[in-house]
């Protein structure tokens, strides 16, 4: 599947609610079930300081993809999170690099990656691009 | 004591257009006064008409709107004089706000009075703003920052107070009331303290203001800041109150227009009090709206306010203590209708986005107040901040609101 049917299957399962609690209610079910990252990571190295929620994300590459980890202190960021370890983990560097993240905007989560939130989620979403063109960059090299 | 009827309250929610919108569909609880206050239409007028038919720069012509004008923003700054009862109003200067008058002081009586290996001396409970410009004075000066803490109720240690003055101390700065755990500090006897060891003393009044009657000459203190903004007004208009002995001693914080007497390039005398402390174009429209906004808090009397919202206070208190773990943190036996919690071993962030989507504004995160968060070890708090217009309803739906995030995140 590729990031565009992951991002249209994402929107298509939104589409069922019509409600804001419910859609909160969805992410904080996800945020439950997103595997936390290796505690031995929830250090200075991998924190995304948000003034109001921290984010920890990491990158791995095995067999040539990019494994996203992640974790918040925030259910709700959480859930966002495992939204965009859906879509953009388990892929290619230069995928990964040149993917347009639209279905934020789509199933109504912009606000939630708005500079003004401070909760981590804008800043993360670029270092996982900035992960990408390291990893591109060394396999070019390589 | 008489305090504001329901009835009373209905009416004063109408002055205050904003307070009648919806956010999602429901009518706004906003609960978010702490960092500003919203503005009753006759502010939002005076601001109106004043551009429409006075504006003109003040202090700089012969003209006839400026005559108007410079007339307007002197009213004002006496308007101000009489709410805070200060002596003259060469001690009321015009700043940018709270934060704006701390930073003038911390630079100008640090010019002049602070050495290196000497003393000042804040609170464990100050706003950042109140901790930053000493901070950046100590760095110039080579000075160090003493603290004085609080305890776990949130009310300062006044012996480790009394106990922190040595002969080093040379100013000491803090809070009349705590922006995050809306404790009312003794301030009247801590200057008092103060002042028998000779050490002056500068008041951050911006979260005092707006909840109570301020008495400068009472307080005896040597400065007082405060915001426009927090208190109905504009945004943008602060005040720092100073004694005038101070004020006429001190060098100028900054240099430009209307804060010169002479200005040769050899050497610039400066003007009198108070206009060597403004200097540019000053904000002379908000200065207005403030004004426009003390005589609004006036009409309907600060100590009524006061204990109306009292009552709110407890009210609020009694009814979010009610839900099945909630923490307050500020229990000060002195407090204004500032309410910090956490519920249960939720999220700030989280909790806070669901109250939106219910129409409920709170604030969320550290509150500019980091040592704070750091003392209950906690990364934040959800914060209602009350005042006069708002309800006992409104609070049941902040109750109602909390049992409903309670539940989705349990």
């Amino acid at each position: 599947m590729t990031i565009k049917e992951t991002q249209d299957n994402i929107i298509n399962e939104f589409e069922i609610f019509n409600d804001w609690l419910d859609k909160y209610d969805y992410l904080i079910n996800l945020g439950n079930d997103l595997p936390m990252i290796d505690p031995k990571y929830r250090t200075e190295e991998y924190i995304i300081n948000g003034c109001q929620s921290k984010v920890w994300l990491r990158a791995d590459l095995q067999d040539g993809k990019i494994i996203f980890t992640a974790d918040s202190d925030a259910i709700i960021t959480k859930g966002i999170i495992s939204l965009l370890i859906r879509v953009l983990s388990n892929r290619g560097p230069e995928e990964v690099m040149n993917s347009d993240l639209y279905f934020i905007d789509s199933i109504g989560l912009r606000e939630n990656l708005s500079p003004t939130r401070a909760n981590g989620l804008l800043a993360m979403t670029k270092k996982m691009k900035l992960y990408a063109l390291a990893y591109y960059t060394m396999q070019k090299k390589g | 004591m008489e305090s504001l009827s329901d009835i009373q309250i209905t009416q004063i929610r109408k002055d205050f257009p904003i307070l009648s919108t919806k956010v999602y569909g429901k009518p706004i609880v906003y609960f978010d006064n702490g960092a500003t206050t919203q503005k009753p239409r006759v502010v939002i007028d005076a601001i109106s008409e004043f551009y429409r038919g006075k504006n003109s720069s003040v202090h700089r012509g012969v003209h006839f709107l400026s005559e108007k004008s410079t007339e307007a923003y002197e009213q004002a700054r006496e308007t101000i004089r009489h709410f805070i009862n200060a002596g003259s109003t060469n001690e009321i200067i015009f700043t940018s706000g709270a934060t704006g008058s701390i930073n003038a002081i911390a630079f100008s009586f640090g010019e002049k009075y602070i050495k290196s290996g000497d003393e000042i001396l804040i609170s464990g409970m100050e706003h950042h703003s109140n901790i930053v410009p000493w901070q950046m004075l100590c760095e110039r000066k080579n000075a160090s920052l003493k603290i004085f803490p609080f305890n776990r109720n949130g009310e300062l240690d006044i012996e480790k107070f009394t106990g922190s003055f040595t002969e080093k101390t040379r100013i000491v700065a803090f809070t009349h009331v705590s922006n995050t755990l809306g404790t009312i500090n003794p301030v009247k006897e801590m200057i008092r303290l103060a002042h028998q060891h000779n050490v002056p003393v500068l008041i951050d009044g911006a979260q005092a203001i707006q909840h109570g009657n301020i008495d400068v000459l009472e307080l005896d203190c040597d400065f007082y800041a405060f915001s426009g903004h927090k208190v109905y007004g504009p945004n943008g208009i602060g005040v720092l109150y100073g004694k005038e002995k101070w004020l006429e001693e001190l060098p100028p914080y900054q240099g430009g227009g209307d804060m010169v007497d002479n200005v040769t390039f050899e050497k610039t005398t400066y003007n009198v009090l108070p206009y060597k402390y403004e200097a540019g174009t000053t904000n002379y429209v908000g200065a207005i709206g403030l004004k426009t906004a003390l005589d609004y808090i006036s009409s309907i009397g600060i100590d009524k306010i006061a204990r109306y919202e009292k009552s709110l206070l407890y009210y609020a208190t009694e009814k979010l203590n009610s839900i099945d773990g909630l923490k307050i943190f500020g229990t000060a036996v002195n407090k204004i209708s500032i309410i910090s919690f956490l519920l249960d071993n939720i999220h700030h962030y989280d909790a806070g986005l669901v109250l939106d989507k219910l129409g409920i504004a709170v604030r969320t995160g550290n509150h500019c107040n980091q040592p704070v968060m750091d003392y209950y070890g906690i990364p934040g708090t959800l914060r209602a901040s009350l005042v006069f217009y708002n309800t006992r309803e409104e609070v049941d739906r902040l109750y109602e609101g909390l049992l409903k995030v309670k539940k989705m995140f349990s």
